[in-house]
């Protein structure tokens, strides 16, 4: 994993030089590298450790996740993916896929959900919820995101997702809609998907989880989303607190029909 | 949040409800918005929940959701924007144009990772955003290219009365961009204490100053 990681970082050192020359945009370097390590995303590691955490027998109550309803029925994986966040009468919640694990976890295998939640990212049992995610997602890779707006809470969620979306505060002004609210634009050499509507297949909320290159982790959309509101300058989001969760609604039901890759592999 | 009802009547006014929006009563949504953002942050270092507490600047431009503010309530936050800027206490305006690119390529502070909020301690990020010197390549694109800022404004002698109009209304752009643009996306330097006014003089002497990278 670490030579993979030394061969990406040298490429995409390489990327910018070499892209005025034959005329390719940074964004066509990234997507070569990709490419290249389409066969070896280190994803597949916290995939299979996924799958086994999802069988193994774990907890105070010596359960496994097997019966764990993911929105399609207890023990239904395939396909799950593209429709969270949605709807759960048992919570009376709208949940998205890393709330509904730790639902599942505290309840059949009797691991406080609250513990879970204030443990730091890439520590401890939030180390299972990677593997446990990058499984998730991946029994619906190739499939279409779909997500459920019948319910009238879906329904708000997702008007308070696109409130929170455009929500503007910190130390400097930022909202998401800042750097995500519009087409074609970018940081530095990084492109920016807009995420007020569909951005594409395997592009923004269609893209995550993902192997990150430059840290060595697998990032779940918590995790993403909390980076994000890390370099908005705004105070810490809760694990799984309805603000990320209403974000979710909001980027996952504009990405209607967009084909998940997730888990995917960036820089 | 007392502002509130008073920007959701005006846009309303403006005829900038959309029809479909109402899945929610406004009174009720709004609540739960209040609530959710109670709810979800904590502090974590220099970065607190204070940070969420909106003026009128930030409070108007969310509720338009990306949509433009209607005239007379853009007016009002520029006008109230404009009243905060404050120009230079010795009366210069340019720094050192070196160190004001030192400034505009780090993107560092005020993350609940950075130990300081004081401003000797951030960078302005202006490169995240904007093309400047030449030699430099990777610059976004969110705001708009400041590639030959001074030149192309044709200033010569930034000193001169001449140049005194552009001089002015690039400090006040720095120190307060809201005062300009009711929505701009540029976070307001002087106003917000993100900078101090010797990292605005030597960011002023990049745009301004003619031997500058941005003006070569």
């Amino acid at each position: 994993m670490r030579r993979i990681a030394a061969v990406a970082a040298a490429f995409l050192l390489a990327a910018p030089g070499l892209a005025p020359a034959q005329g390719k945009s940074a964004a066509d370097g990234i997507a070569e590298y990709r490419k290249m390590l389409e066969d070896g995303n280190p994803a597949d590691l916290f995939e299979a450790r996924g799958e086994a955490l999802w069988t193994q027998k774990r907890g105070p109550k010596n359960a496994s996740l097997e019966r764990c309803d993911l929105g399609r029925g207890p023990g239904v994986v395939k396909g799950a993916f593209v429709t969270l966040p949605r709807w759960f009468a048992d919570t009376g919640r709208v949940q998205d896929l890393e709330s509904r694990l730790l639902t599942c976890i505290e309840t059949l295998q009797g691991i406080p959900a609250d513990t879970i939640a204030k443990t730091g990212f890439g520590r401890d049992e939030q180390r299972n919820m990677e593997g446990l995610v990058a499984y998730v997602a991946a029994a619906s890779r190739g499939l279409r995101f779909e997500l459920p707006q019948a319910h009238a809470e879906e329904r708000a969620m997702y008007e308070l997702g696109k409130r929170a979306f455009f929500y503007r505060g910190g130390s400097h002004d930022f909202s998401c809609a800042s750097c995500h609210g519009e087409e074609g634009k970018r940081i530095r050499l990084q492109d920016l998907p807009d995420l007020t509507k569909n951005p594409g297949d395997g592009i923004g909320f269609a893209a995550w989880p993902a192997y990150r290159v430059s840290s060595g982790e697998l990032w779940g959309m918590q995790r993403r989303l909390n980076d994000c509101f890390r370099q908005q300058r705004f105070p810490f989001p809760g694990y799984a607190s309805d603000v990320t969760i209403a974000l979710a609604v909001y980027m996952g039901v504009n990405a209607k029909g967009a084909e998940s890759i997730a888990p995917s592999i960036k820089r | 949040m007392s502002t509130r009802h008073t920007i959701l009547a005006t846009l309303a006014l403006g005829g900038m409800v959309a029809g479909c929006a109402a899945l929610v009563p406004g009174d009720a949504l709004d609540a739960r918005v209040d609530a959710m953002m109670k709810a979800s942050f904590r502090d974590q270092g220099i970065a607190r929940v204070d940070r969420l507490q909106q003026d009128l600047a930030n409070e108007a431009c969310s509720e338009a959701l990306g949509r433009d503010l209607p005239e007379k309530l853009a007016k009002q936050v520029e006008a109230e924007n404009m009243k905060t800027v404050k120009l230079p206490s010795d009366g210069r305006f340019l720094g050192d144009f070196k160190r004001g690119e030192a400034i505009a390529q780090s993107g560092r502070g005020m993350t609940w990772t950075d130990r300081s909020a004081d401003p000797a301690s951030n960078g302005g990020n202006c490169y995240n955003c904007h093309a400047l010197a030449k030699a430099e390549i990777s610059y976004g694109t969110i705001g708009p290219s400041l590639y030959n800022y001074g030149k192309l404004r044709g200033v010569t002698d930034p000193s001169s009365p001449a140049a005194r109009p552009i001089v002015e209304y690039t400090w006040g752009k720095l120190w307060n961009t809201r005062a300009y643009n009711a929505c701009s996306n540029m976070p307001r330097f002087g106003h917000l204490g993100l900078l101090n006014e010797q990292q605005l003089k030597d960011v002023m002497a990049l745009l301004l100053d003619p031997r500058s990278p941005v003006n070569q």
